[in-house]
This record gives C-alpha cells, structure tokens and sequence, in this order.
C-alpha cells in the first residue's frame, strides 16, 4: 500500500513540475532574463517614472489607481502629482491614457493593449527582451519594428533613452558561446537581444548598460502591477503558515491524548 | 456564588430539555457525532471526507464575499474582478482562496475517491453512499464549469464556447439545446448571467443538499475501514462492536491534525504561489474575454483534463480501431463461448454492426459519448467489483495490477489535456482511453480471479511503537 501512494505522489509530482515547465511557454523563443527585486523600492519607482513618461500616453492601465501605486511604492502625493500625473488631477482616479481609442485604431492600426495585466499575460523576461529588441526598419509603417514581436505596430517609445539599433541578424544557438566570450571582453560593437544581433547605430541619452537596468526596472513595475498584492503576501503568508504548524503541534498532542485509550 | 453557578448549570440542562421536547437536537449530536460509531483503524486517506467538507464551506464563505464585490455582466466583469484584486481591503486573499479552493476540492475529491476503491468503500451495502457520492462529483463538475466562465478571462470565454458546443452532436436538438443553453448564439452576456446564477444559487444548493444525503446514508450503513471488514461481525458484551469508537472526540479531534494539514498547503499555495505556474490561474485568464481572439490552445483546467484527453483521443483512428476490435470480439465470443448457435451467430452480427456504426460516425460525436462514458463509468463500479473481498490490503495481485496501470493511464490522460495534441501525444492519449475503459469493462474478471489473502476477524492497527 506505501508503495503504491508513493508512486502516486511520485507521477502527481513529475505530472505537475512538467505541465508547468509547459504551461511557462516551454516554447523556442529566445528570451533574456530579468533579474528583479521587488523590494527595491527604488526600482520600483523609476519604473513607474519611465512607465507615466513612455507608456501611458498610448497604453493605459485602466485596473490600477495613482494613489494605491504612490501608497505602495512609497511616494509622497505631492511627488506623485507633480511627476507622475499627467492625465488627470484626482489622485484616487485610475490610469488611464489620454489617447482616445478610436483615434490610437487609426494610427497604429490597433488599439495598444491596456497594460495593467500584461506581466501576468507575458512573462517578465518577455517584456525585457521584448522592450529592448526594437529596430530601425524602413519597410514598415512606423518605421520600427522588434525582433522579438515581429511586425509588431508599436514604434520604439524610448528610442530617445536606447539610441537607434540596426538588426544584424538572428544568433544561432551554435555560436552563443563564442558570442558571449566576445561580449565577456567589453566589446561593444554590437548588442545581443533574446536571439537577435544589434548594432547601435545611433547612441541614446543611456549606455546600453544603463538601459538595461531601466528596462528592468520598467519590468518590475509592470510586474508589480499586474499583483499589487505580492509586495505583502508572502510576508503574511510565513506568519499564517508558521501559525498553523503551532496549530497542528497542539492538535496533534490533544489527538495523542484523546486517542491514548484506543488500542 | 455555588449556588448562582448551579442555578446555570440547570438553567443548561433546563434549555436543552425544552428544546429536545421540540426538536431532536441532543438526539441528531448523539447519531451523527457523540454516539455515531466509526472503525477504530482510520489511516490518511479518510481525511479526506471531513477535508471536502471543509473546502465546501471555504468555497461557500469566500464566494459569498467575493459576490459582494462581482459584476455579472460582460462588460464590467473582468474590471470588477480586478477591482476585488486591487481595490477590496483583501479582496486578493479572498478571491486566491476560492480559486485556490476551486483546485483543492478537486484534489481532496479524487483522493476521496481513490480512498473509496482502494478499501471497497462503494461495495455493498454502502452503493447509496458510492452513487451519491457520483452525483457529488458530477455536480462539482457543473460547478466547477460555471464558475470559471465568471472572471470573463479570454480562456474562461473560448474554453465555455468549446465546451458548450460539444452538445452539438446530440441528433436533431443539438443545435438548439445549445443555443438554450447559452441564451445567444455565442458565449455572451446572457450566458455570463446565467452561469452567475446556477453558479451562486442552483449548484451550491444542490451540493449542500447531495452532501446531507450522502451523510445520511454513511451514517445508515457505517463506516468502511482499511481492513474493508464489517466491525459489527464482533461485539463485545454490550452488543458495541469492539473496533468501533464514538466519531466524536477520537475523529474530531484526529481531523483537526488533517485540517492543520491540509491549511497548510493550501495556504502555501495562496500565498506563494497562486497561479500555481499556470495550472491553477491559466495566463490567457489575465486578459478579457475576446471573440476575436482565439487563444492558441484551448485548454480546460487540469481537473478536467483527464476526461478532456478522452474526447479529443476520439479520431477516425481510433473508431477504426474500435470496429475491428468489436469484430474480433464478436467472434471470439462466437467461438469460445457455449451458448446455442443462434446466440453466437448473434454475437458475431453485433460485432459487424457496431464495427459498421463505428465506421459510420463522427470522431466528435463518439468523444462526446465516451467523455460521459468515463464518468457513468464511476457509478457502475460497485457492480462490477466482483472481488471476495473490500481492501486493496486482501485483494488479488490482478486487481492491485490493473489499478496501477488505470491511475497511471489516468495521469497521463489528466497530463496530455494540458497541452496541444501532437500525432504521438494522441497516439498516447487512445492507448490510455482505451487502458481507462478496458479497466471498467474488465472489472468483473480481474476481481474475480487470483488469490486473496485470508481476511482478520478484528481490524488491525498501526504497530504500536
């Protein structure tokens, strides 16, 4: 009988970890990671800066209010409305774009996508290479386009901030290894973005190291703000869950002595 | 200040006599609790029942407050279930617990289950409890379906369109049992309404109502135990049976150490990882509902899965499969069996005809029959079990092989429904379709043949240490 509720748990186990490694999009592209601290407030709030500044004027993130992200980043309100409102002056309001639906249909060709829930849709590392895999590309529409998401209708925001990149071609998996060693040596002459090879060919306000952090810290506000309430739900569930186990402690006795007559 | 406190010890008793002499109240503790007798020999897997009791009230209090908060209506149900996310004081924890909840039911009921075919829990004269306890689980199904269209999540969306439309291939009334069913001609706001109410009202009520009687019946015919023996065949002097204690303090007590248990994972679960990597939050759940947009894999949540396998394993393939194999049957009945002539002759034309139907039908059709097969399949169990004996612990080795090998088809079914079909993975999915019924339909003479081992007259219990 041990054996066979241990095989059991065994295949629900091996079932799960691989249907997630599944359900994470176990797919082909290739994607930089992220590295985030969600404690750092910091990060958070240059995020968030980038993020009014770049993306909410065509994007909105219509769940999300001004003055929960303020609360929770630790920005004082008169910060928050002299830097970061833009669109509306009632702190309480939600964060919506000023760009009229309608009109963003017409000129992208698509309505750009509310951005509040984006993280929890795509992963954090895909909005990372994603953010910093747009190209100059004159065939298309905008002019840009992004070698993550091709075709994509947005146009490169923060073009300003990373400079201009010309696509030098796809990264085979083969030569990974000697590209990194080169990169390794300080080279700069080009950049390596998911699968794609870039060459700057116009410097930006940034390095392409401090741009780097930027967009890891534009990912971490959006990944903050797909779940607001990660900032403080591990922290309540270790205390919930070591109360329990005291709890289970002093079941477990009360059973022992209740059960003492039983043979 | 002695007698004040007697003057309330008897005003107590006083109450509880006038409110005896009107309802049964002491009588119904004594039945189902303080005086109702369960086997001694209890092990892990009968925590389970107290546990999906547990998880229905969780299920029922969450979902009361998070109603308080909810938009059933297309256009503001998305929105307002974020607004629970965000902007409800815990809302976040509430709304983790019903969804966290929504698996663990599932977890805690097939383990249930499982407990319930391992010990021969649905055997005579327990089959009441067993078929109740079907309609239990086919009710949480319903259940389960409705409330996951709620959120108006893409995958919500397209996974009620797919699923709604498999009625379908019911002759001549499918079409328009769908269309009854869904209030449209497409997933939306009326279909959304009506979820919301079966989902809040009919269905809860239905449970609650399915759990009272399979209640009932357990505590009409008494508890199984591991040993799967009858604890009434040895009394003592009293006419008490000698492996039998008083459910109420020994279980309570002991179900409180499951409860400890069980909140522990589930709580490890709401706040470290509630999507559970996408298994229990499914990613295309974060953007609305989009008739436009058809995510990539429709997929059901994994507690449907397994079932989900069994349909899409319905293909052309495996119905050509199904022909030959119930002509090869036909004959080998008609040749190894000892029935008069005509009999035989009748079975080798049975074979032919259900091979020519098989031929003749739909893959989809056939995926829809066999989804509810599997699941009928469950409330026959207790007449196809022939085995002399309950417990796995007495069984023949034929039943303990083909047990495994049914929980092993089951998970890889429950596994392939996660992800696209690919030839080899439906190649894979038939197998273990046909692994399941073969399973069920065998039943009767994998139960009846090898050796049992002799059954004790008295329950055994863990080695004291």
């Amino acid at each position: 009988m041990k054996k066979i509720t241990t095989l059991i748990v065994a295949f629900a186990a091996s079932a799960i970890v691989s249907s997630s490694t599944f359900a994470a999009g176990g797919s082909d592209v290739a994607l930089d990671k992220v590295y985030m601290n969600m404690s750092d407030k910091a990060s958070l709030q240059n995020g968030a800066k980038l993020f009014v500044n770049y993306c909410l004027s065509c994007h909105s993130a219509e769940y999300a209010r001004y003055n929960r992200v303020a609360e929770d980043l630790e920005i004082p309100l008169h910060r928050l409305k002299e830097n970061l409102m833009f669109t509306t002056e009632k702190e309480g309001d939600l964060m919506k774009t000023t760009m009229p639906a309608e009109d963003a249909k017409e000129w992208f060709g698509v309505t750009p996508p509310d951005l509040t829930l984006v993280a929890r849709v795509r992963k954090p590392d895909w909005i990372y290479t994603y953010l910093r895999a747009f190209y100059r590309d004159d065939s298309s529409p905008s002019g840009w386009n992004n070698s993550l998401f091709e075709n994509v209708a947005m146009p490169h925001a923060m073009y300003e901030l990373q400079g201009v990149q010309k696509l030098m071609g796809k990264v085979d998996k083969s030569e990974q290894g000697a590209l990194d060693a080169h990169a390794a040596q300080g080279s700069d002459d080009y950049t390596i973005v998911g699968d794609a090879k870039f060459e700057l060919v116009h410097p930006g306000k940034m390095t392409p190291a401090e741009f780097d952090t930027a967009m890891a810290d534009l990912t971490s506000f959006l990944t903050y703000l797909g779940e607001p309430a990660q900032l403080k739900r591990k922290t309540i569930g270790v205390y919930s869950i070591a109360f329990v186990i005291l709890l289970m402690m002093l079941c477990y006795l009360l059973k022992k002595e209740y059960w003492r007559d039983v043979h | 200040m002695a007698i004040h406190r007697h003057d309330n010890h008897k005003s107590a008793n006083g109450f509880m006599e006038w409110m005896d002499a009107r309802m049964p109240v002491t009588k119904v503790w004594n039945e189902h609790l303080a005086e109702y007798i369960a086997p001694k020999n209890f092990n892990f897997w009968y925590y389970f029942g107290s546990l999906a009791i547990l998880v229905l009230v969780i299920q029922l209090v969450t979902g009361i407050f998070l109603t308080m908060h909810y938009k059933p209506d297309a256009a503001l149900a998305f929105a307002s279930v974020e607004y629970i996310m965000r902007d409800v004081p815990y809302g976040w924890l509430v709304r983790y617990m019903h969804s966290t909840g929504a698996s663990a039911f599932f977890v805690v009921v097939y383990l249930h289950m499982f407990r319930g075919v391992i010990y021969g829990s649905h055997r005579e004269p327990r089959e009441m409890v067993w078929l109740i306890g079907c309609v239990i689980f086919v009710a949480l199904m319903a259940e389960a379906f409705m409330g996951y269209l709620l959120p108006w999540g893409n995958m919500s969306y397209w996974g009620a369109q797919v699923i709604i439309s498999l009625f379908d291939v019911i002759p001549f009334v499918g079409p328009a049992l769908t269309e009854w069913i869904r209030g449209d001609f497409v997933i939306s706001d009326a279909t959304l309404n009506r979820f919301f109410a079966f989902h809040v009202i009919l269905l809860p009520l239905i449970l609650v109502a399915l759990v009272f009687l399979h209640l009932v019946a357990l505590h009409h015919v008494g508890s199984n135990n591991p040993d799967g023996i009858d604890i009434y065949d040895e009394l003592d002097e009293d006419g008490k049976p000698k492996d039998g204690i008083p459910f109420h303090p020994y279980y309570t007590v002991k179900d409180l150490v499951g409860v400890c248990g069980f909140l522990i994972l589930y709580m490890g679960v709401i706040f470290f990882f509630p999507d559970f990597g996408g298994i229990f939050l499914e990613k295309d759940n974060f953007a609305p509902a989009n008739p436009l947009q058809t995510p990539p894999d429709i997929v059901p949540l994994w507690y449907f899965t397994p079932f989900y396998s069994i349909l899409r394993a319905s293909t052309t393939t495996l119905l050509t499969f199904f022909a030959y194999s119930s002509v090869v049957i036909g004959i080998a009945a008609a040749l190894f069996t000892k029935f008069k002539a005509p009999i035989r002759i009748g079975f080798v034309a049975a074979g032919v005809i259900a091979a020519i139907v098989f031929l003749n039908s739909s893959g989809k059709a056939w995926g829809v029959i066999l989804m509810a097969a599997a699941i009928v399949c469950f409330f026959l169990l207790p007449w196809l079990d022939r085995s002399p004996v309950k417990s796995i612990r007495y069984r023949s080795l034929p039943f303990k092989i083909a047990l495994a090998i049914f929980i092993l088809a089951f998970f890889i079914l429950g596994y392939l429904g996660m992800n696209a079909p690919t030839p080899i993975k439906t190649l894979l999915a038939q197998v273990c379709t046909c692994i399941y019924f073969a399973f069920f339909v065998l039943m009767p003479w994998f139960t009846s043949i090898g050796k049992t081992k002799p059954l004790p007259t008295r329950v055994t219990m863990k080695e004291e240490h």
